[in-house]
């Protein structure tokens, strides 16, 4: 029998290779301007462009008859629409899907609290402001912190510092 | 003249205020120009807020690369609000292809080592989102330091940052495992969930790192029992679940480490089976947590009745109201089907009500689910199910649908009548989406089953008689009606009400196959030789059909053409022998797909035509034979001279052809790859009729997690033999042992050499693309002897 395993360096037998559990979290509103990108692997600026594009479309076609995932490409995107704007997680096919959308929830209800009633508005004029929160939930793909008042606290102290 | 600056937020409302993308564009282009000049001669005091609003503009999509080195000046400065917005714009502009990004790492070995605890974790958290593979060589003693910093804050940050760092350069893991065990001690919720990642990477990079961990599985199984019976603090508690994304990260860690290995499987049975009890399903944090411990429960060594706990859950989750919990549901148990088909059996009503989800994607992971499910028993309330289903299902399904009703009916079948039925009511419904076997498949099942020839024209032409757009249903009822004509005309049959039918009836309807427009070249040539066959099982006289036949004899199609002219030949030279050619089929032999009768028959004329040469050129001598015939009334019995042992020795070897030797030993089958799930067999078959002919059948099913596509399978043998590749059945193989992808390879030896053979195979799996070559070893010595 002939197989093909080609030996990977380091790696265990048949394992393939890791990539961060996130690919990218992107907040779009229904018009397609997107709001916040944040990117866990290497794009170039063309392919990333284009992959807003496509999630945009796959995701704004969808309404409430279905399901919050959606396979594209070889990865799955969890979204979740909040009035007019949509986040979503791109990970991998073998994730949690239920666990992710806790997340996305997670991160709406922090920047509920720290926006005081947050709106599209609030993100658009506070953009630096809005990575910052993620940074604080979400570090190297992987979910960081999933305490709602100790992100609030640290988001204050850091505020308070400038 | 000096225009002023506008503030971040003017800027933003200012471009809010552009009608136009034009507009837009003009405002940027305007604002970019002012920021250009500031950050060559401006005051370092505003620096960030220039960049602030370059980044801005920057997230709207717009090119903002000269901002680069201003990043880096901010980043070195001392203000903790210029390295705020130079840590950010590092993020955000500048990535591994530019060299500039190495200019970054001292700044942030300082920021590590000196800097107060935010600007440590600015550091960190750009490091960890665009750190190449020298940076983090260069930067891994730092952060390894700052892995055991007194304060959470850092702590919880360094250890994502060396998850990311051992992600690019694997090497690095023997710095940060000697760490591990002290930080599983940590009672802070935020570094414990890091660590665990941590943990995760490390073990699914190599395998020595596993088994030192496998040694943690007791501490691991107690950090989530305290988790999941005292709840840890209310903080991490969402709706009533403490921490579920701890749990569910410390359960893929416990599948990882219990994979395969007894004694981690052991020790965590009991904290699964409390935890699958336990947790509350009533919001999707609970219901997250109890997928993750199923998925668990499947993967590593559990006791039975775990296993069918884990079913049984995934089973409650198919019947939830939320469309999420089923789709998870029904991806989960699609997986393990295979393993635990009985337990999964139970809920095949409630898998089969998914059928008709609204949602794509659910109806599709019904589909297969439900295909998967059919077995012996219950085959007929499933097939009436999916047949429900066939009728109204988007196109797409169909043929996925068709194909898997028919694979089911072909492998339970619990009576032939019912299989035929099945068939001709799949054919009816979704002809156009059936693969190509379909057709030879019925025809060798209507003629194995004698006592149903009768049944089976009667119904195949009522269907015809309706409608006649379905090419598959239109080629066998064409076959059928050829061979058991004369059954036809019989009125009665015990099965269904009489069919009073006449000759003329019969012939008009293929008469009107052989003209629609919707005929495939195939199809008429059914329909042509079914005519043909007609004649001798009708009584009526053969005008028609002759007129019919002569016509074609100058068709524009060549198949159709050489047919109709030998038919007609037939007819006039060799009208003695036109019974025996035309009686009825033998049956035939099963494991060629792609031989037909029609190779038969067509291997039949051409073996008369070769024996007794047909004048196709000289039209002249046609005439002259026909006025020969004319002239003697008892043509038929008369032989035109040079044809004399020649039609005889014919006539035998045709009467032999039916009675061909018993077919040889079948050749054994051969596994020839396999990788990551995807896994080649060859199957032989050799044709009676043609000893040198081997037919090779190449099946390629997909075991793995992930589909196959764009697969291509290529072939050479030595140059003494020849070899034809005939086009495959697709070029997806989908995952999990879903549709396989057939190929038939015909290879003619025509001395008795050794037979070699290399593959070639090109395929995209786990979106890697694959090319592989290889010599197919120990193929059977019956292959070419």
């Amino acid at each position: 029998m002939v197989t093909g395993a080609r030996p990977r360096w380091g790696r265990a037998e048949g394992v393939p290779l890791h990539m961060a559990e996130i690919r990218f979290i992107l907040i779009q509103n229904r018009a397609g301007k997107t709001r916040l990108a944040k990117w866990y692997m290497q794009f170039d600026d063309d392919e990333k462009q284009k992959l807003i594009e496509e999630v945009h479309a796959v995701v704004t076609v969808r309404d409430a008859k279905h399901t919050n995932f959606v396979e594209f490409r070889n990865f799955k995107i969890i979204y979740r629409r909040y009035a007019g704007l949509y986040f979503c997680i791109c990970v991998d096919v073998n994730d949690n899907n239920l666990a992710y959308l806790e997340a996305i929830h997670n991160f709406v209800e922090v920047l509920n609290e720290y926006f005081h009633n947050v709106c599209e508005l609030d993100l658009v004029f506070n953009f630096y402001k809005v990575y910052t929160v993620v940074d604080e939930m979400f570090l190297a793909g992987e979910i960081r912190e999933t305490s709602q008042t100790k992100v609030l606290k640290q988001l204050l102290m850091l505020q308070s510092l400038e | 003249m000096v225009v002023p600056s506008l503030k971040l937020q003017d800027l933003i409302q200012e471009i809010r205020r552009a009608k136009t993308q034009a507009q837009e564009r003009e405002v940027i282009q305007k604002e970019c120009a002012h920021i250009r000049a500031t950050f060559r001669d401006g005051d370092p005091l505003h620096r960030h807020r220039q960049l602030t609003k370059l980044l801005f503009v920057h997230v709207l999509g717009y090119p903002a690369h000269f901002g680069q080195m201003e990043c880096l000046k901010l980043i070195a400065s001392p203000r903790f609000i210029d390295k705020r917005v130079g840590y950010l714009g590092a993020m955000l502009l500048l990535d591994e292809r530019h060299d500039a990004h190495l200019l970054i790492t001292n700044s942030i070995k300082n920021d590590l080592s000196q800097g107060t605890q935010p600007v440590q974790g600015l550091a960190l958290c750009t490091l960890s989102t665009m750190g190449s593979a020298e940076m983090c060589r260069d930067l891994a003693p730092e952060v390894e330091k700052l892995l055991l910093h007194p304060s959470p804050y850092v702590r919880k940050k360094a250890v994502l940052t060396a998850v990311h760092m051992i992600r690019k350069v694997p090497e690095l893991s023997s710095i940060f495992l000697p760490s591990c065990a002290q930080l599983l001690h940590e009672r802070h919720h935020g570094t414990l969930l890091g660590t665990v990642t941590l943990i995760t990477e490390l073990c699914e990079g190599s395998p020595a790192a596993l088994r030192h961990f496998q040694k943690v599985v007791p501490q691991l199984v107690q950090i989530l029992r305290t988790l999941v019976t005292t709840g840890y603090s209310t903080e991490h508690s969402i709706s009533g679940v403490s921490n579920p994304f701890l749990q569910v990260r410390i359960l893929r860690l416990l599948r990882i480490l219990g994979r395969n290995h007894e004694e981690s499987s052991e020790a965590m049975n009991d904290l699964l089976a409390q935890v699958a009890t336990n947790t509350d399903t009533s919001r999707n944090a609970g219901s997250a947590v109890l997928f993750e411990t199923v998925l668990t429960i499947m993967d590593i060594r559990s006791a039975a009745g775990l296993r069918v706990l884990a079913v049984n859950i995934l089973g409650r989750f198919l019947l939830n109201s939320d469309k999420n919990i089923r789709y998870v549901a029904l991806t989960s148990l699609l997986r393990l089907v295979q393993s635990d088909h009985s337990a999964v059996q139970r809920h095949r009503p409630t898998v089969v009500e998914c059928l008709w989800e609204t949602d794509a994607s659910l109806s599709r992971r019904a589909l297969e689910l439900s295909l998967a499910l059919v077995n012996g028993s219950n085959v007929r309330a499933m097939t009436q199910e999916l047949q429900a289903f066939l009728e109204s299902c988007s196109p797409d399904l169909r043929a996925d649908c068709a194909s898997g009703i028919l694979l089911a009916a072909e492998r339970f079948a619990p009576t032939k009548r019912w299989h035929i039925d099945t068939i001709l009511h799949v054919l009816t419904t979704a002809g156009t989406h059936v693969r190509d076997d379909a057709v030879a498949n019925l025809t060798q099942l209507i003629g194995g089953a004698q006592e149903l020839h009768a049944y089976s024209v009667r119904r195949l032409y009522s269907a015809l008689a309706e409608d006649i757009s379905q090419q598959p249903l239109v080629q066998v009822a064409a076959w059928c009606i050829g061979e058991y004509g004369d059954l036809l005309l019989e009125g009665n049959c015990e099965d269904i009400e009489p069919l009073q039918v006449e000759e003329e009836e019969v012939l008009a309807l293929l008469e009107k196959v052989l003209q629609s427009h919707m005929s495939l070249p195939a199809t008429r040539g059914y329909a042509l030789t079914a005519l043909m066959k007609l004649s001798t099982r009708f009584h009526g006289d053969n005008n028609r059909i002759r007129q019919v036949v002569s016509i074609y004899g100058s068709c524009l199609d060549v198949e159709l053409q050489q047919r109709a002219v030998e038919y007609d030949t037939l007819f006039r030279k060799y009208d003695h022998m036109r019974a025996a050619i035309l009686e009825k089929m033998p049956l035939m032999e099963r494991g060629d797909y792609q031989v037909d009768e029609e190779a038969k028959q067509s291997k039949a004329a051409a073996q008369l035509s070769e024996a007794a040469p047909v004048p196709t050129e000289p039209q002249a001598s046609k005439l002259l034979d026909l006025l020969d015939l004319l002239d003697s009334p008892s043509g038929d019995a008369q032989h035109p001279p040079p044809l004399d042992p020649a039609p005889g020795g014919t006539l035998v070897h045709l009467l032999d052809l039916p009675c061909a030797p018993p077919a040889p030993a079948p050749i054994p089958d051969l596994k020839v790859f396999e990788r990551e799930g995807l896994q080649l067999n060859l199957s032989f078959t050799r044709p009676p009729g043609s000893p040198a002919l081997l037919l090779i059948t190449v099946t390629t099913t997909n075991f793995s997690e992930g589909d196959v596509t764009h697969f291509i399978c290529q072939a050479a043998v030595p140059k003494s033999f020849q070899l034809q590749l005939q086009a495959p059945s697709g070029d997806t193989a989908l995952a999990r042992g879903g549709l396989p992808i057939t190929q038939l390879f015909r290879i003619l030896s025509p001395n008795k050499a050794p037979l070699r053979l290399k593959l070639r195979l090109t395929y995209t799996h786990f979106g890697q693309s694959v090319q592989e070559i290889f010599e197919v070893n120990n193929l059977p010595v019956e292959t070419w002897q």
